[in-house]
């Protein structure tokens, strides 16, 4: 499959992510639209790191091009896990206090 | 290497502690000797005494330029521990929770002075932001900490997917993730050549930007910064903004070529911007935090320049001058902040005449932010405009002009804090007051004064 279908669909899922960012009110929600930005990332680099092998491939048998994408892929995975752990506390700390994961809630505290 | 290693030993050193021990003023007195040994650490490997060799495959690759930022936002930190520990001690019931995630936020600093590869770059930003998101809502019953606190984390990891989506794209371009790109070995490839790459650059500049609270990406810094506890304002606002600016110069003196629009004029907009939307908002504050909150964007206008200027010595050395210049001025502003009673320009009035050395020292803090001659300020603001204009000769005096009109505007709100402590009436309150605290704010006016009269002192230990 060509490599423009993977990049389309990223950016694709990349996208909806921002919007979910921007449009929703809701902070669990919000959040869920940042993890989807993050994977649509993951998936990005698997398939470039396809790519690139395939590449490397044609005039070297032996190469390694695209692993380093693929292991990046892992530290950005264990570096959402570590987000995912600090945005729920951070979000169970404010339910505590107010009772609802509305973020237009917090726009009344300005000043 | 041994500043990566000790910071991250001194994190978890510092975790420990809060099991032995519940007095915080031992806990205090803890991290303060273990940045002191962080700061030894640094300057043996900076000199090239002892230290650890860890092959780290050219991920990370060392110089004297990170070495000696290190060494400035580590002092910058002691002073900042020195100065405002009590505080830290006041913010909740963790304070060596509080100790060792700004010991692993400095990490993170070590690791983003050294990146050579984009992967280190991710992971030195995530380093340093992860702690700061849980540092803001350390006052977990107050509603603005809460909401800072959420606003931060939002916004951070959204700026995050946005930068791992440009590394992503630049991946596809180029094929590896080193910084100084390597010509690609697949030329030819179906996305080389194409938009991918310099689209990629593009979104890792604009989270960058989102970083160092750079305008249109500002939006989030006064909020964050004025709800977020005093003490971990101050640090956000100074140690965590310059490291971010390094990372910033590094990045773009390496690739700022492969951005096809024109660095000449994207950069311009962005400083203009981030000029205006600091200064102009800042006067109309009637919070002397918020103020600060204000006006540390408009600092980072100042810092762009630097940026602007790519890969130029004047740029490098005014950058690390800014950095020592207006860390140190903001950490002694906020230090005095923390023990006022009333944060808006009323609580200060009448200042001088109770507490006059205090004052004294806020008013020297105050003018080397406003870049008045003499004070640190004036050489670093010089050293950014001098550095811009090496780079672009005279086609770049107008954005140079402009920026020296807009430090006269930060004049006026620099001075309504002197003209509070001076010329009004009122009893302005400051708690706890002692000798310790009054010898740190010495040695900070002290500093900024013989850097303000002598910047050459600071500059030549560059070149050692």
């Amino acid at each position: 499959m060509p490599i423009q279908y993977y990049i389309l669909l990223a950016l694709t899922l990349f996208s909806i992510g921002i919007v979910g960012v921007l449009t929703r009110r809701n902070a669990i929600i919000v959040f869920m639209c940042i993890e989807l930005m993050l994977n649509a990332v993951n998936l990005l680099l698997v398939a470039f790191s396809k790519m690139q092998y395939n590449l490397a491939f044609t005039n070297n048998k032996a190469t390694v091009a695209g692993s380093e994408a693929q292991l990046f892929v892992f530290f950005i995975m264990v570096v959402a896990a570590a987000e995912v752990s600090v945005g729920l506390a951070i979000i169970v700390m404010m339910y505590r206090n107010v009772h609802s994961v509305d973020v237009n809630f917090l726009n009344r505290l300005k000043n | 290497m041994n500043a990566i290693i000790f910071s991250a030993l001194a994190g978890v050193v510092m975790m420990f502690s809060g099991i032995f021990t519940k007095n915080t003023s031992i806990i205090t007195n803890v991290a303060r000797v273990a940045l002191a040994v962080l700061i030894a650490v640094n300057l043996l490997d900076t000199y090239g005494g002892w230290m650890i060799a860890v092959d780290t495959k050219n991920l990370l690759s060392f110089n004297k330029f990170g070495f000696f930022f290190n060494t400035i936002l580590f002092v910058a930190t002691f002073l900042f521990f020195v100065l405002s520990g009590r505080d830290i001690e006041k913010v909740g019931s963790y304070t060596a929770e509080y100790y060792a995630l700004i010991f692993f936020s400095l990490c993170g600093i070590a690791v983003l002075t050294s990146f050579n590869n984009l992967l280190m770059m991710f992971l030195g930003v995530e380093i340093m932001s992860i702690p700061l998101y849980i540092l803001t809502g350390a006052d977990k019953k107050n509603l603005k900490s809460n909401e800072a606190s959420l606003k931060y984390f939002l916004m951070g990891s959204f700026s995050t997917g946005i930068m791992l989506m440009g590394i992503t794209l630049v991946y596809g371009a180029t094929g590896n993730f080193n910084l100084p790109p390597i010509s690609s070995a697949v030329t030819g490839a179906v996305v080389s050549d194409s938009i991918i790459g310099p689209l990629g650059l593009l979104l890792i500049f604009v989270s960058l930007c989102f970083k160092v609270s750079a305008a249109p990406f500002h939006f989030w810094t006064p909020d964050v910064y004025d709800g977020a506890p005093s003490v971990f304002t101050s640090f956000m606002a100074t140690i965590i903004k310059a490291a971010g600016f390094f990372a910033f110069i590094k990045l773009f003196e390496e690739r700022s070529s492969d951005l096809r629009v024109s660095w000449k004029i994207i950069m311009p907009v962005i400083i203009i911007a981030t000029l205006l939307a600091g200064n102009i908002t800042a006067v109309f504050q009637q919070s002397v935090k918020r103020m600060l909150a204000y006006s540390s964007i408009a600092q980072a206008g100042f810092m762009l320049f630097v940026v602007y200027a790519n890969n130029n010595s004047i740029g490098k050395e005014g950058i690390l001058l800014y950095a020592a210049a207006y860390s140190l001025a903001t950490i002694g502003i906020f230090a005095i902040l923390i023990r006022m009673k009333d944060y808006t320009f009323n609580g200060y009035n009448g200042l001088a005449k109770k507490e006059p050395f205090i004052a004294a020292v806020n008013t020297i803090l105050l003018l080397s932010l406003a870049g008045i001659p003499l004070t640190a300020g004036f050489f670093a603001k010089y050293y950014m405009l001098a550095a811009a204009i090496n780079a672009g000769g005279k086609s770049v005096l107008w954005l140079v002009v402009i920026a020296v009109l807009f430090a006269a505007v930060s004049v006026y709100y620099y001075f309504r804090v002197i003209q509070a402590m001076y010329f009004k009436e009122g009893d302005a309150e400051v708690e706890n007051v002692n000798n310790r605290f009054k010898f740190g704010l010495l040695i900070i006016a002290a500093l900024i004064i013989s850097i303000g009269i002598l910047p050459s002192v600071l500059l030549n230990w560059f070149y050692f």
